[in-house]
C-alpha cells in the first residue's frame, strides 16, 4: 500500500511526450523543485504545462523550458522570464493566459470531475472570445473548461507513505489542486514520516489523489522578491 | 516616491475602514499598506492564499514559504489564515472581499478598465486582476490622471483590452476622485490644488460634477 517511490528518476520516468503535466507553485514559492529537476534530466519534450507561472530562466520550470521541453504553456502570468519571452517570441512556445482564479477553479473542477463551470471573469475582455456566454440573473458569465493532467508535479511539507500530505503557509498556493487533477501525482515533501504521525484533522491532501511519494532531501526554495522591513 | 504617487496613495488610504477585508494590487496599491492608521484593524488578502498580510519580515523572520502575490516576502498577522488558490478565489468571486484596490492604465466612462496588457508589447499576464474586479464589492482604481505625454487616462472607451466592463466602483488620481454610478461618470473631489475646471481640460471621458462640490467651488 505504500506510495513510496525510489527515486524521482523512477517516478518522472512515466512522463511521455505530449503529455499535460499540472505543476503547483506560486513564483518560486512552493514549486516540486527536485521533480522538476528530474523531468529536465529525463528530457520528455512536446510538453502542455499548466502551472500559474513558468520559473525563472534558470530555476523551476525555467529549467524545461531552457531544454526546449515545452510546447505549450497555460498560466496566469508569464513575467518574470527571458528564455520564455524569446520563445515566444519567435513562435516555438504557444501560450495560453488565463485569469488566476479561472485557473485555480479549471484545475479544481478537473480534480473533481466538473467538466465545466460558468464565471463572470474575463466577460468583455480578450479572454471571452469564442466561449459561450449565458446570462444568470442578469449578470453575463462565460464557460470555462476543467483542467485534468496526464501527471501533477505537486510539493508538500510533510508526508506519509499513504500519499497523506500536509503544506506550509502560502507554499500551498495551487498544490492541492494540482494533486487531485493529476492522474499521476508525484508528491515531494521535505518530511516524509511515518503512517499515523500526521493528525487526520490537519491533512490538506488525503493520500487518494497521490500515487508517488518522496523524500526531497535538502530544498533550496528559492526567494524572488527579498523584502524585508526597513530598520 | 515620486510626489504624484504619494498624493494618489495619501487619498487611496482613506477609503480603508475599520474592519475590512481588503485586497491590494501588485505595486502602487500594495504600498497603502504602509499608510494604514494604526487604530484601524483590517485583514489584507493576498490571492496566492492569505488573509491577514502582516508587514514585511525582519532578517530572522524571512521564510521562503511565506510571501504576497508580488512574490515579496511577507509575514502573517495575528488571526491569519492559509489556503489554496480556488479558495482564494472563491473568497474573491464570492463577494467576501469588501474592498479591492487596484492600479489602472485606463479608466473609461463607463467604468470600464484596462490594466493587464498593451498590444505589439510581451504580454506578461493578467495574474488574478480579472477575477477581483468581477468579485470584490468594491473596485478602486489609482493611477496618474495623464499618461508621460500629457493625455488622459480617462477616456471615453478604452483602447487597449479590457480587464472587466463596468468594473469600477471609485476612481482616484492625482487630480481628482469619480464615482461611477447609474447616473454615470461623477466628479466627487478635486484634488491637490485643481479645480473643476483643469479637471475637465485634463479629462477626456464626460462627467458630471457632484452638487456638494459645485457649492464648495462657488463658495470660493
Amino acid at each position: 500500500m505504500t506510495k513510496r517511490s525510489t527515486s524521482f528518476e523512477t517516478s518522472v520516468r512515466s512522463i511521455k511526450d505530449g503529455d499535460t503535466i499540472i505543476v503547483g507553485g506560486f513564483g518560486l514559492c512552493g514549486i516540486p523543485e527536485k521533480a522538476i529537476t528530474a523531468l529536465a534530466e529525463h528530457g520528455a519534450k512536446d510538453l502542455t504545462v499548466v502551472s500559474n507561472n513558468c520559473g525563472v530562466d534558470d530555476w523551476g520550470l525555467g529549467l524545461l523550458l531552457a531544454n526546449k521541453q515545452i510546447k505549450k504553456m497555460v498560466a496566469s502570468y508569464v513575467g518574470e522570464n527571458k528564455i520564455f519571452e524569446e520563445q515566444y517570441l519567435n513562435g516555438e512556445l504557444e501560450v495560453e493566459l488565463v485569469p488566476q482564479g479561472t485557473l485555480a477553479e479549471r484545475i479544481r473542477a478537473g480534480g473533481a470531475g466538473i467538466r465545466g463551470f460558468y464565471t463572470p471573469t474575463g466577460v468583455g475582455t480578450p479572454i471571452a472570445e469564442g466561449k459561450e456566454h449565458k446570462e444568470f440573473d442578469g449578470r453575463t458569465c462565460i464557460l470555462e473548461e476543467a483542467i485534468t493532467g496526464d501527471a501533477a508535479l505537486v510539493k508538500a511539507w510533510k508526508g506519509d507513505p499513504y500519499g497523506n500530505l500536509i503544506y506550509r503557509k502560502t507554499a500551498r498556493n495551487f498544490n492541492p489542486l494540482a494533486a487531485a487533477a493529476g492522474k499521476k501525482t508525484i508528491a515531494e515533501v521535505e518530511e516524509l514520516v511515518e503512517v499515523g504521525q500526521l493528525d487526520p484533522d490537519f491533512i490538506h491532501t488525503p493520500g487518494l489523489y497521490v500515487q508517488d511519494i518522496l523524500e526531497g532531501g535538502a530544498y533550496e526554495k528559492r526567494i524572488e522578491k527579498r523584502t524585508v522591513a526597513q530598520a | 516616491m515620486s510626489n504624484s504617487r504619494e498624493k494618489i496613495i495619501n487619498r487611496a488610504v482613506q477609503e480603508i475602514e475599520d474592519g475590512m477585508i481588503v485586497n491590494l494590487g501588485i505595486g502602487m496599491p500594495t504600498m497603502i499598506a504602509n499608510h494604514i492608521p494604526a487604530g484601524t484593524d483590517v485583514f489584507l488578502h493576498s490571492e496566492n492564499g492569505l488573509l491577514g498580510i502582516g508587514p514585511y519580515p525582519d532578517e530572522s523572520e524571512l521564510d521562503p514559504d511565506l510571501i504576497n502575490a508580488g512574490k515579496e516576502t511577507v509575514t502573517v498577522k495575528n488571526g491569519g489564515s492559509f489556503f489554496d488558490n480556488a479558495e482564494s478565489f472563491a473568497m474573491i468571486r464570492g463577494g467576501h472581499i469588501d474592498l479591492a484596490i487596484l492600479g489602472g492604465m485606463e479608466v473609461s466612462e463607463n467604468g470600464d478598465l484596462a490594466n493587464w496588457m498593451i498590444p505589439e508589447k510581451m504580454v506578461k499576464g493578467m495574474g488574478g486582476a480579472m477575477d477581483i474586479v468581477q468579485g470584490a464589492r468594491k473596485v478602486v482604481i489609482i493611477m496618474n490622471h495623464v499618461n508621460k505625454h500629457g493625455a488622459s487616462k480617462v477616456r471615453k472607451s478604452c483602447d487597449l483590452p479590457l480587464t472587466g466592463e463596468q468594473v469600477v466602483s471609485r476612481l482616484i488620481t492625482d487630480m481628482a476622485v469619480f464615482d461611477f454610478t447609474e447616473n454615470g461618470m461623477i466628479l466627487k473631489e478635486v484634488l491637490n490644488g485643481a479645480d473643476i475646471a483643469s479637471v475637465r481640460e485634463n479629462t477626456e471621458a464626460s462627467f458630471t460634477v457632484d452638487e456638494a462640490l459645485m457649492q464648495k467651488e462657488d463658495s470660493k
